[in-house]
């Protein structure tokens, strides 16, 4: 199976972008072989700033630059983007909508051994809730690569959350990403998951174990977390049974998103994949996934609990 | 424990093994960061500091805070040569439900202060700690360790206002300074320099010594307990993976860990 770390991606898609739009200026904090930025920096030097171990700086800085009719694109780890300088992307960027592109790596649990203080586990909710902003969760390389073009041809404040391991490839070349539309991976009418992240593999090797089980599962990518696609949503929750997954808490999440939208418009049976209000740990990315019930076998559960089969 | 400095010496290389051995069983983690620090903690834990192992939450003791956090190979090590667990321990270093964590988590492990690990942090923690020293009338001192690259968080600075402002003069900072942080050279990436001048200007004591010679980091650390009415930082010139020297001086050995060929490579070294 072939696989590509989404921040690999990203690295190399931002120099595909630097190519095409001079404007593109890409900002770190002394993570650059980590978030691939690298790359950047050394076809364009001179687009490239490196702002040291100082993301509050980082995301000011890159407010200013966007002020000033550049492009952007600022690194760091998530939990350091959206936690660290939060205020400076909630007043700073978000609430003048200023064209800033948070490029987060190294979210979630599949950070591994670093542990908990480096695991941005809740990242999702606090950018979600912060007015203007849009939020893009890919669930693969390509998506990856689709999503920093469509963020930079996009005006206002764009938050990306990606992984730090190799993830397996889900699209090729054919496929359109585009900001606010969900991508049906598979139909299905016994019940539907919808994804996002490194989840969304997942959830289509529950589906498959699901088929074999004589389930009909749809499964959904839904890689923009805001604005959320409703009509997917809501056509997902016509199978009456409906299944989130994601790498993160459940408390503000995806999974929180799409309850919103069906509680106010048309309540289905629901369940959560995800982190039960707790943080990470070390561990290698397999075992903390398993340990925290972010598996196809959690999700192909639930899925029949849903049903009311009894595993 | 009152150790000489022979004893202190051959902690030391002690100590420089375990992290080599235990990053090298983990697989990841921070070598080089870890091998700058040894002598610092070392001076702290074997000599200096007010301690009992037997009890990590004793009121009395000296407090040491790890605010460059991804160096926990070094402080794990010293506690646990120091007593506070069995050194067997070390080679559950970030393995799931390990209490040796990534970065330093004060709930999995007896003897760590602070949960460290997002840089910045540890400058304030320590001030609020020497705060509440002086509130209650003891007087035990707050040592803590900071980074080079980490001087580059803002939060640091306003740590310092807050230290020399409130004439902390039972708190003591330690900067490692080994020159390198992850994408290079301190002073290319983002220069804190002139970092002697910006904390006198910050209204501290200031000390600059070689961080690898036992004799200088205890009079430094004897000195700082005379100065009165403001805090004390201790810039240690040190090397970074010093003691290994295919680490030393090499920013890629921030984040590294070795393999077995290279951790018996670095072990012949530390014999
Ligand atoms: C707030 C924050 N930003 C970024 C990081 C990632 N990080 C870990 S270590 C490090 C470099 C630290 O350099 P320095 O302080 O010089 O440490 P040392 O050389 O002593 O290892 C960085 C950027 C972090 N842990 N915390
Ligand atoms: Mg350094």
């Amino acid at each position: 199976m072939t696989k590509i770390a989404t921040r690999e991606a990203y690295g190399r898609a931002l120099v595909e972008l630097g190519r095409q739009n001079s404007q593109v200026v890409v900002l770190d904090a002394d993570l650059s072989k980590s978030t691939m930025t690298h790359y950047f920096a050394r076809e364009f030097p001179e687009r490239f700033f490196n702002m040291g171990i100082a993301e509050q700086s980082l995301m000011a800085t890159a407010a200013g630059l966007a002020l000033s009719g550049k492009i952007p694109f600022a690194s760091t780890f998530a939990v350091f983007a959206a936690g660290r300088a939060y205020d400076q992307v909630r007043n700073g960027i978000a609430y003048p909508k200023v064209n800033v592109k948070i490029a987060a790596t190294h979210a979630g649990l599949t950070v591994g051994e670093d542990g908990a203080s480096h695991q941005a586990v809740e990242d999702v909710t606090l950018m979600r809730a912060i007015p203007n902003m849009t939020v893009i969760v890919p669930a693969d390389g390509e998506e990856t690569r689709q999503a920093v073009f469509a963020a930079a041809a996009q005006q206002g404040p764009v938050y990306l959350r990606l992984g730090r391991p190799a993830v397996p490839v889900i699209y090729n070349g054919d496929y359109r990403f585009q900001i606010g539309r969900a991508h049906t991976l598979r139909q299905g009418k016994d019940a539907a998951v919808l994804a996002c992240g490194v989840m969304v593999h997942e959830a289509l090797r529950a589906a498959e174990e699901l088929a074999a089980a004589g389930l009909d599962v749809m499964v959904v990518n839904m890689s923009t977390i805001k604005p959320l696609d409703r009509e997917a949503v809501l056509a997902a929750a016509a199978t009456g049974a409906v299944v989130t997954a994601e790498e993160h808490t459940v408390i503000g999440g995806l999974g929180s998103a799409v309850a919103e939208v069906l509680a106010t418009t048309k309540p289905v049976p629901m369940a959560m994949i995800g982190i039960r209000d707790t943080f990470g740990e070390s561990g290698k990315p397999d075992e903390l996934m398993a340990k925290y019930g972010l598996t196809a076998a959690d999700i192909v559960a639930a899925v029949k609990g849903l049903k009311g089969w009894v595993s | 424990m009152e150790k000489d400095w022979q004893t202190l010496t051959a902690t030391a290389r002690q100590i420089r093994r375990d992290i080599v051995r235990m990053v090298g069983a983990a697989g990841s983690g921070h070598p080089g960061g870890s091998l700058s620090a040894v002598e610092i903690v070392t001076a702290l834990y074997f000599k200096v500091m007010r301690l009992d192992p037997e009890r990590p939450d004793w009121p009395e003791r000296d407090r040491f805070v790890l605010s460059k956090g991804h160096a926990a190979p070094v402080l794990y090590a010293a506690l646990a040569e120091r007593g506070f667990f069995a050194v067997d321990k070390l080679d559950t270093l970030r393995q799931l439900g390990s209490p040796l964590q990534g970065h330093p988590d004060r709930k999995a492990l007896p003897g760590v202060e602070v949960s460290t690990g997002s840089l910045g942090h540890g400058l304030a923690v320590a001030n609020g700690m020497a705060l509440a020293g002086r509130l209650d009338g003891r007087d035990y001192r707050v040592y803590v360790l900071l980074g080079d690259g980490e001087l580059e968080e803002g939060m640091v600075w306003e740590g310092a206002m807050a230290a020399a402002h409130y004439r902390l003069d039972n708190l003591t900072a330690i900067v490692d300074h080994n020159h390198l942080q992850i994408d290079g050279r301190v002073e290319e990436v983002m220069s804190p320099e002139p970092v002697a001048d910006k904390f006198r200007a910050f209204g501290w004591e200031v000390q600059t010594i070689d961080g690898h010679d036992f004799g200088q980091i205890l009079d430094a650390l004897e000195r700082t307990r005379e100065v009165k009415g403001k805090p004390t930082v201790i810039i240690a010139e040190t090397i970074k993976g010093k003691g290994v020297s295919f680490m030393e001086n090499q920013a890629g050995w921030h984040g590294k860990a070795p393999k077995p060929e290279e951790v018996e490579k670095a072990l012949a070294e530390l014999a």
